[in-house]
């Protein structure tokens, strides 16, 4: 019996050995296992054996058949295991093929882009945001800010107006917002205003009759012309990098004194002379100044206490110097050819 | 302002500054130069030559061969076409690599079997013309036997010298308040300070003449609120010829045109000393007096351009008792323009009023050198010097005999401004974060011609925009140098940071907008009054078409989407964040912020556009929306609705009339009332412990029953086990009675403390049944 036990041994496991799937594994668990199985009628015989043998003889038919289930279930994974690997042989799919994009992600007018960049840059130094009527009186637009009737700033051929008395006019700046917030706002203050502004221009390449401007304001004890260089310079930093170099110049404008224009070293040259800055080497970016002491005093600050600046930079301008866009009605028009480069 | 270095090395000696370094430290010091252009690199290897010898090209009849002097041992062979030389004649010859404005090279060469050396030039070559050199020809060699000074010149020379090219010119951009820099003088007065360089500016020497102007001319100023001194002198024996040639380099570099003696005097003038001068010819003048005076109404004047002009009261002018002769700071009449048969001249210098004299100018349309600065007020004190400075250029000249005295009249007086200012260092240095010394200020305010009085400093006469203590210390900053002052950090708390509350709703809905797949626009809003009638009006609009603000955010956008449609833009979803105006009884209308969305193309369906405005409207928890059916004409009559939000009206949506494009959805939304229906940040509620029970309902009812109201029927009878209902399927067809549609939804039930049983949603369920039958009259399909 012990011999018939062997033989069934290596004829079960030669027969394992060359089972390729889990149906084949089953049927030979069934032949040599099952209550029919082959095993088990070895085992039925132990019944001839004389007692004393049948001891022994169970020890090792009881072998046996732990041995052989071992193997199946080895074997059971062993085949699991390569009809794994079968199957994701055949699900590879052409990753290079393009994904479904589903609804997408809108487009990002490259203005807002700018726009949102400077105002975050203003947020962190601690600014807030202003904001006030496009349809201003042009008390706020000019008067306020030194700039009496008469001045050509206010000619109808620079400003448009409401009303033949020109009372209303549709603001030229968003300085008009800077002088409400002086007036209901004790210093300290510090404030950016950007927005629409209009000025009476014939659209061109880089003319238009409407366009984004972002004025500051800072108004506190002891505010200095270094203040204001930090204060750009920091602005220029946050846009184009550390090692951005500027240059502050005199300019004049009636509602800051001292008065200065600021230039950027131009970036595609650095300086030498190009196209994109006109053989200049600077880019003009911005006006800007410390608040004229009449202004001020307009607004119920008192000058002899109080110092401040001020300044406007022209939005649409950035944002153009940045993409490289050399039209500014690209910028209006809306083609989604062109929304959809950003 | 074009200045010439030449000119200007006559009161500031920079002959070592180079373009550059002239361009970036004037830039620096408040005078930009926006270019500068050297004359002398215009042309290279062009020198003075004299022909020694003229023969015929033998083969040729019209060509000739010239011996030329070009001061070496041998003369230069060069063949020209020109019929206008004879021996003797000194001309520019362009030698053998040579260079013309242009950049034209000349090299030597055959000319039908001659050699040929080089090149004569005339003036057109030369990029010049007979204003230039009222001796020479166009057609032909430019010969310069006039121009040529033995005591200057050598043959051989560098042509530019002879030809007025050895010079750099530098273009300005001056400031309005710095009228002063508008001349050569004010420039060299602002170089001196800038390089540190002293600064001689001699005062013209008054030419006592003969005979008194009294004599001859009376001046009385009419209307002296428009003229605050007017200063003449009267020329007589004219003798009009062309301008030397040192002083016609000048007015060329400058961009101005020399035309005779008489006129480019005052221009000359105009150009150093920054006062706009006029020279009438004293034969149109009847009654030997000029009155300056207001238009008629309706007066008409031909001025020298040879236009009429229709004018107003508002317009000054210079006049006889008998008829006007010149428009005042604008233009001179064309009755007493200098001719060359003008035997006697009078020489007007005078100060008008700015703003009337731009007005004019502007209603016009006729802006000239001399009403551009004007407009921007001149210095009362320059009227005399610059007569006198005329008189002594044209007596050099031998131009006319000056007749003695000159005839001054004062109008208004003009306030001076910037008068005994108290000098405040320390208020200047605090102001810009500086510590210039007391010196440094004094010394500049000084150079720069402000009178110096301890500490009280007086601005000089030129310099009416002087009026404060921060002016001086903008003059103090200029020369300090703006680019050494240094940088320092904004120090502080302020009270209030970040945005506020409605600023960042409004950046939640462009980024919401930008999420479910819209593209940012930027439009106009201005626009005509087809679009709104009832906008605000600008009177003075660019064009009809930009005359109305906008009420409305719709058309612009439909012209979007139809410009892309033109584009070939099949899809789009666009939107656009911006304001509309309404009028109103307050002294200026009411602005609302609006997001405008709208999609067309393949795939954009009314459901489909709708539930991206619901998912906007759900992420800005703008919550108990209901869309009520809407009129608005704008829109398909039965594909629009009201967006409300609690009952209030926060925008609208709908297909756009098809009769204004075909297949448009768009949405308007209010953002200032929206943001006033946000509810509450959500807070954590506990998740569910007990499953839901899932039903569904199919019931069929009238065509006419909404949605809406079978959803709140089936809410309203549901019990607080319902936990939600929505809506799944609409069917209309054979399937239905006739008049009638299906609509199913799916209905959760769940008890928050216990597992809910079958026989309990059954009974729900019931209740709800019979809720919408009794409701609505909606059974269930069967």
């Amino acid at each position: 019996m012990k011999e018939q036990l062997e033989n069934l041994k290596h004829v079960a496991l030669a027969e394992v050995a060359l089972a390729t799937d889990a149906v084949a594994i089953e049927n030979l668990r069934i032949k040599y296992l099952g209550r029919k199985g082959e095993v088990t009628a070895v085992l039925k015989q132990m019944g001839a054996l004389p007692p004393e043998e049948r001891p022994a003889a169970g020890a090792l038919a009881n072998e046996l058949r732990s041995e052989l289930e071992s193997a199946f279930l080895t074997r059971g994974e062993t085949v699991e295991a390569s009809a794994f690997e079968e199957r994701l042989k055949t699900e590879t799919l052409d990753v290079t093929i393009p994904g479904n994009s589903g609804n997408g992600v809108g487009h990002k007018h490259p203005v807002s882009t700018v726009w949102d960049e400077a105002v975050d840059i203003f947020l962190a130094m601690g600014f807030t945001v202003a904001e006030g009527p496009e349809i201003e009186l042009s008390e706020y637009c000019f008067d306020k800010l030194n700039t009496p009737p008469g001045h050509p700033a206010r000619d109808r051929q620079d400003t448009f107006y409401l009303d033949e008395d020109e009372v209303v006019c549709l603001r030229t700046q968003t300085s008009s917002v800077q002088i409400r917030t002086m007036e209901k706002t004790k210093p300290p203050i510090r404030i950016i205003s950007p927005g629409r502004v209009y000025r009476k221009d014939e659209i061109d390449a880089t003319h238009s009759p409407i366009f984004l401007q972002l004025e500051g304001l800072v108004v506190d004890k002891g505010i200095t012309m270094g203040n204001l260089k930090w204060t750009l310079n920091e602005l220029m930093r946050g846009l184009y990098g550390p090692d951005v170099k500027t240059r502050f110049r005199p300019h004049h404008f009636p509602y800051t004194e001292p008065s200065c224009e600021v230039d950027m070293q131009c970036f595609a040259c650095g300086g030498k002379g190009c196209r994109v800055c006109k053989g200049e080497g600077w880019i003009e970016l911005l006006g800007a100044g410390m608040v004229h002491p009449k202004v001020l005093a307009g607004c119920g600050i008192d000058p002899d206490v109080y110092s401040g600046f001020a300044f406007g930079i022209g939005i649409e301008r950035l944002t153009m110097l940045r993409f490289e866009i050399n039209d500014l009605r690209l910028l209006y028009e809306n083609d989604f050819r062109f929304l959809k480069q950003f | 302002m074009k200045l010439s270095r030449e000119w200007l090395n006559e009161f500031v000696a920079l002959d070592g500054v180079s373009d550059k370094e002239f361009a970036d430290k004037m830039t620096m010091s408040g005078s930009i130069v926006e270019g500068t252009d050297n004359l002398s690199e215009k042309i290279k290897n062009i020198v003075i030559g004299r022909v020694t010898e003229i023969k015929r090209h033998e083969d040729s009849d019209h060509l000739w061969v010239c011996a030329v002097d070009i001061g070496k041992d041998e003369p230069v062979t060069i063949v020209t076409g020109a019929q206008n030389l004879k021996v003797g004649d000194v001309v520019p010859a362009a030698l053998h690599n040579s260079f013309l404005p242009g950049g034209t090279k000349i090299t030597k060469g055959k000319i039908r079997g001659v050699k040929s050396e080089g090149m004569l030039c005339g003036l057109e070559e030369l990029e010049l013309d007979t204003h230039d050199f009222p001796f020479a020809i166009m057609d032909g060699i430019l010969t310069l036997n006039a121009e040529f000074d033995d005591a200057e010149f050598s043959i051989g020379d560098d042509a530019n010298v002879i030809l007025g090219f050895d010079d750099s010119v530098a273009d300005f951009e001056i400031t309005n308040n710095r009228p002063d820099c508008l001349c050569v003088r004010g420039l060299a007065r602002e170089s001196a300070v800038t390089f540190n360089k002293p600064l001689n500016l001699p005062e013209p020497k008054s030419v006592a003449g003969t005979d008194d102007v009294a004599n001859w001319l009376t001046v009385e100023i009419a209307a002296p609120e428009l003229c605050s001194r007017y200063s003449a002198r009267v020329v007589k024996n004219v003798k009009i010829e062309p301008s030397p040639r040192w002083l016609r380099r000048r007015l060329r570099a400058s961009g101005v045109r020399p035309i005779n003696n008489i006129v480019d005097v005052t221009n000359y003038v105009m150009l150093e000393y920054g006062q706009p001068m006029h020279a009438f010819d004293y034969a149109c003048i009847e009654g030997n007096k000029i009155i300056v005076r207001r238009a008629n109404d309706g007066e008409v004047m031909n001025t020298l351009d040879g236009n009429p002009r229709k004018l107003n009261p508002d317009m000054l002018l210079i006049t006889d008792p008998t008829k006007p002769i010149g428009l005042a700071g604008v233009m001179g009449g064309e009755n007493s323009e200098i001719t060359d048969d003008t035997k006697t001249i009078v020489l007007e210098s005078a100060t008008f009023n700015g703003t009337s004299v731009r007005k004019t100018a502007l209603a016009l349309g006729m802006r000239t050198d001399a009403s551009s600065r004007f407009e921007k007020g001149l210095d009362i004190d320059n009227t005399v010097p610059a007569v006198e400075r005329a008189c002594e250029l044209i007596s050099q000249l031998g131009a006319g005999e000056i007749v003695g005295g000159i005839s001054d009249v004062w109008g208004s007086k003009i306030e001076k401004s910037g008068q005994n200012l108290q000098l405040e260092p320390n208020k200047i240095n605090a102001l810009l974060g500086t510590n210039i010394s007391t010196e440094f200020m004094l010394k500049t305010l000084a150079d720069l011609g402000f009178s110096v009085n301890g500490e009280k400093v007086s601005a000089p006469s030129w310099r009416s925009d002087i009026e404060h203590w921060t002016d001086l210390s903008e003059e103090v900053a200029r020369f300090w140098g703006y680019d050494v002052i240094e940088e320092s950090e904004l120090l502080g708390s302020p009270a209030e940071r970040g945005l506020t509350v409605s600023q960042k709703f409004k950046s939640k809905v462009k980024e919401l907008a930008l999420s479910l797949g819209y593209s940012e626009t930027m439009t106009y809003s201005l626009t005509d009054a087809v679009n709104a009638p009832d906008g605000p009006e600008v009177i003075n609009p660019l064009g009809e078409d930009k005359s109305r603000m906008r009420t409305s955010m719709l058309p612009s956008m439909l012209e979007v989407v139809k410009r892309n449609i033109d584009y070939g833009n099949a899809n789009g979803k666009l939107f656009e964040v911006a304001r509309v105006y309404w009028k109103s009884e307050d002294s200026l209308p009411v602005e609302q912020e609006f997001l405008i969305l709208a999609a067309y193309g393949a795939g954009v369906d009314f459901y489909g556009f709708k539930g991206g405005v619901e998912e906007l409207l759900a992420k800005l928890r703008i919550g108990d929306i209901t869309w009520e059916a809407e009129q608005n004409p704008s829109y398909h009559p039965g594909r629009q609705a009201k967006i409300k939000s609690g009952g209030n009206l926060a925008g609208v949506f709908g297909q756009v009339h098809p009769s204004i494009a075909d297949g448009v959805y768009v949405a308007e939304i209010n953002i200032n009332e929206a943001i006033r229906y946000q509810s509450a940040e959500p807070t954590y509620k506990p998740l569910p412990k007990y499953p839901a029970v899932l039903r569904d309902l199919a019931l069929v009812c009238d065509k006419s029953v909404t949605v809406y109201a079978l959803e709140n029927a089936i809410r309203l009878s549901g019990g607080k086990l319902l936990e939600s209902v929505e809506f799944f399927d609409l069917y209309e067809g054979p399937q239905v009675p006739e008049g009638k549609k299906s609509v199913a939804f799916s209905l959760q039930f769940r008890d928050a403390e216990r597992s809910l049983t079958d026989e309990i949603a059954d009974e729900a369920m019931s209740k709800i049944i019979s809720g919408v039958k009794e409701a609505l009259g909606a059974e269930i399909r069967k």
